[in-house]
């Protein structure tokens, strides 16, 4: 991972510990013989900003404390609550274990320090090179007595799609849980009614995933033909 | 209003036949009972059908009714005209934007956004920028004059949004003049849109590290014309409406939530300043600069229609006196940030056909310098990459929280974009707002979230 990182061509400024998402190589989809320019031994690394150790700086450290204080009177310690912190760009998130996610959130609604009495709702994240933890569940936050906003993110696998509803203790997430369980596929247990909410009631599969594609048919104008948008050259 | 659905719950499933043989209410046996789906007809065939069984009516209005604000689809369970129960089925104009966007370039994202909430194409625009501007870590280095020409078509798009929502609210309840007068009046507003950015609606003006192009020649003029014109105009529209005892039985008092539901269920904007909590993202996390000038966040404690109404009259005033202090605070200087590798490289300029690129930038890369033409062609067709990482951003928009939540995996194109449509979250009050009311209440309830279902569907 070192002398990958070590090639880097971005690396998010003040980030030191970066978390390896990806690796591509090549350019402009060319693989293996047949590539006379040299772009096909690119190696270029995907690394999403790593754990952030306290301090976190400014008002991350109260809310931070503040959770872990209010964990341990429900005998949970912040440490298996939480699988990471990650401070990135002035935003703080909070990576929590799925099995926690209800009591963590109960936390953030009630504790007069912490008073997060919004929830902006939930959206997912599909990153298929992240072995078992491929859907990522991010939360948003908002305080308005302390004017702070906080990240949430739970991740869980292809195989076991499973988070727990939160719509109990914040009931503005009971349409935003059935997008994500439409668009992603992350069930969330303890739903009222996990439906689909976008896409027709019998459609197969969850769109927004990655290996799900985004589909279109090649367009021909005065005798070029232009193809679908996910297959033309990809410079990404 | 047109009922298609009337469900019969029968003690004996299959007992009445009556129906059957009806060509406009078909009826068949569920293990529900027996269903009746009614599209046309004589009503008292209907009725008589069932004696002695407990009748469930259950209409559809929408998503092609006038009155629900768009393709909304209200799904209503009546007793009389009573709701009983009041349920939402959207996604009829689901457009797969988010996944969309996941194939282009950061920059033709903005083309993508301004599509979603149609009324408020600026604010969709603004909140993706400032996320990626957020991921790119140039939030700082955008022009000054870049951000107040934001603020000024922000608060612009606000006024028209708010007055097609006064336009549209109205008509449904039957004010038809505030209908005429409202659409008059947002057109002004389309007509500077129009001069500035090239399109009344889904403008793509704003672009990640500024705007498009600054602000052509007599603009400022026809700006300052038209918040005079329009203060007149409004004064007169909300006259038709304020203080009307027609339009006060219709509202006071209908759709109520208050702050405890408005928490619960995550509603912003309007809605839930209408509560009396002065909640407002220009207030309490400025972005753009809003910190510096001078306006109030309007509230209301009445919770009902009436008092959300009154919100977006004198949040117009409010808007209209943020436009003229942004005019006043323009100072001559750059619209884009500086850094090259971001800065689209083409400026445009007025051709023969009103729009085309500037003669004096072709000439530099056609005929002056061959790196300049590769940096544009670089930019153009390939993009800029993104650090990796995550940003979310939220800005008031006119219906509340308008948040924008970004993932780059450091490539050209976005990883994730989320939209978090206040139109969304805020329909989720329907059930809230109009159940144990009248029919026409629910009408007067949804448009007084004013919901834009481009934006809650993308």
């Amino acid at each position: 991972m070192t002398d990958m990182t070590a090639s880097l061509p971005v690396i998010p400024p003040g980030v030191t510990n970066l978390e390896l998402l990806d690796a591509r190589d090549g350019a402009f989809g060319v693989k293996g013989s047949g590539d006379t320019s040299g772009f096909g031994g690119l190696l270029d690394p995907r690394v999403m900003p790593g754990a952030s150790q306290a301090p976190f700086g400014g008002w991350f450290d109260e809310v931070a404390e503040e959770i872990e204080l209010s964990l341990a009177d429900q005998g949970l310690p912040f440490a298996s609550a939480t699988e990471k912190v990650v401070v990135d760009r002035g935003e703080i998130t909070f990576f929590v274990r799925r099995e926690h996610l209800v009591a963590f959130a109960r936390v953030l609604r009630d504790e007069p320090g912490l008073r997060f009495e919004m929830c902006s709702g939930v959206s997912g994240v599909h990153y298929p090179s992240d072995a078992g933890r491929e859907l990522h569940a991010v939360y948003h936050f908002l305080s308005i007595t302390h004017n702070r906003r906080i990240r949430v993110e739970v991740t869980t696998s292809d195989t076991d799609p499973h988070i727990p509803s939160i719509v109990a203790v914040y009931p503005t997430c009971d349409w935003h849980e059935r997008e994500t369980w439409d668009f992603f596929g992350i069930v969330f247990d303890g739903h009222p009614a996990l439906t689909r909410i976008a896409m027709p009631d019998d459609w197969p599969g969850h769109p927004q995933r990655k290996d799900y594609p985004l589909g279109g048919i090649p367009v021909e104008y005065k005798g070029a033909t232009i193809p679908p948008p996910d297959q033309r050259r990809s410079y990404n | 209003m047109s009922t298609d659905h009337v469900t019969y719950e029968s003690a004996t499933p299959g007992s009445a036949d009556l129906g059957a043989h009806d060509a406009f209410a078909p009826g068949y046996d569920t293990t529900e009972g027996r269903i009746f789906n009614v599209s046309g007809g004589d009503w008292d065939t209907i009725t008589a059908a069932p004696d002695g069984e407990k009748e469930r009516i259950v209409v559809n209005m929408g998503p092609q009714h006038p009155s629900t604000h768009g393709v909304l689809r209200l799904i209503l369970e009546l007793d009389g005209e009573t709701v009983t129960e009041a349920r939402c089925g959207i996604g009829y104009l689901h457009t797969g934007i988010e996944k969309n966007m996941e194939f282009r370039s950061w920059v033709q994202g903005v083309t993508f956004v301004t599509r979603m909430d149609y009324l408020a194409p600026l604010f969709n625009e603004a909140a993706y920028c400032l996320a990626v501007e957020k991921l790119l870590g140039i939030t700082d280095d955008i022009p000054e004059r870049a951000s107040t020409i934001r603020v000024m078509m922000m608060e612009l798009n606000r006024v028209s949004s708010h007055l097609v929502a006064l336009a549209t609210g109205g008509m449904e309840l039957g004010a038809l003049s505030a209908m005429i007068y409202g659409f008059r009046d947002r057109e002004l507003i389309l007509d500077v849109f129009e001069m500035v950015t090239g399109l009344r609606m889904n403008n793509a003006y704003i672009r990640p590290g500024g705007v498009a192009q600054d602000l052509p020649d007599g603009a400022e003029e026809k700006i300052r014309d038209t918040v005079k014109l329009l203060r007149k105009r409004l004064k007169d529209t909300t006259n038709l409406l304020v203080d009307n005892s027609i339009w006060m039985g219709r509202t006071v008092g209908i759709g109520y939530l208050d702050l405890t539901g408005c928490m619960a269920l995550g509603i912003t904007g309007p809605v839930l300043r209408s509560t009396g909590l002065p909640h407002d993202l220009r207030k309490s996390q400025p972005y753009c600069g809003y910190e510096n000038y001078d306006f109030e966040v309007v509230t209301e404690t009445t919770c009902d229609v009436y008092g959300r109404f009154l919100i977006r009259v004198n949040e117009m005033e409010q808007s209209l006196r943020i436009v003229e202090q942004a005019l006043d605070r323009l100072k001559p200087g750059p619209v884009m940030v500086a850094d090259k590798k971001i800065a689209w490289p083409s400026k445009l300029s007025v051709g023969s056909d009103g729009q085309g690129n500037s003669a004096e930038h072709i000439r530099e890369i056609m005929s002056e310098s061959m790196e300049a033409l590769i940096h544009h062609f670089k930019l153009v067709t390939e993009g800029f990459k993104v650090p990796p990482g995550q940003a979310y951003v939220a800005i008031e928009s006119p219906r509340g929280e308008l948040g924008c939540h970004v993932v780059s995996s450091g490539g050209t194109r976005p990883y994730r974009v989320h939209f978090r449509d206040p139109s969304f979250t805020n329909l989720q009050a329907v059930a809230a707002m109009g159940e144990g009311g009248q029919v026409a209440d629910i009408i007067g309830a949804v448009a007084s979230i004013d919901p834009v279902m481009g934006g809650v569907d993308r």
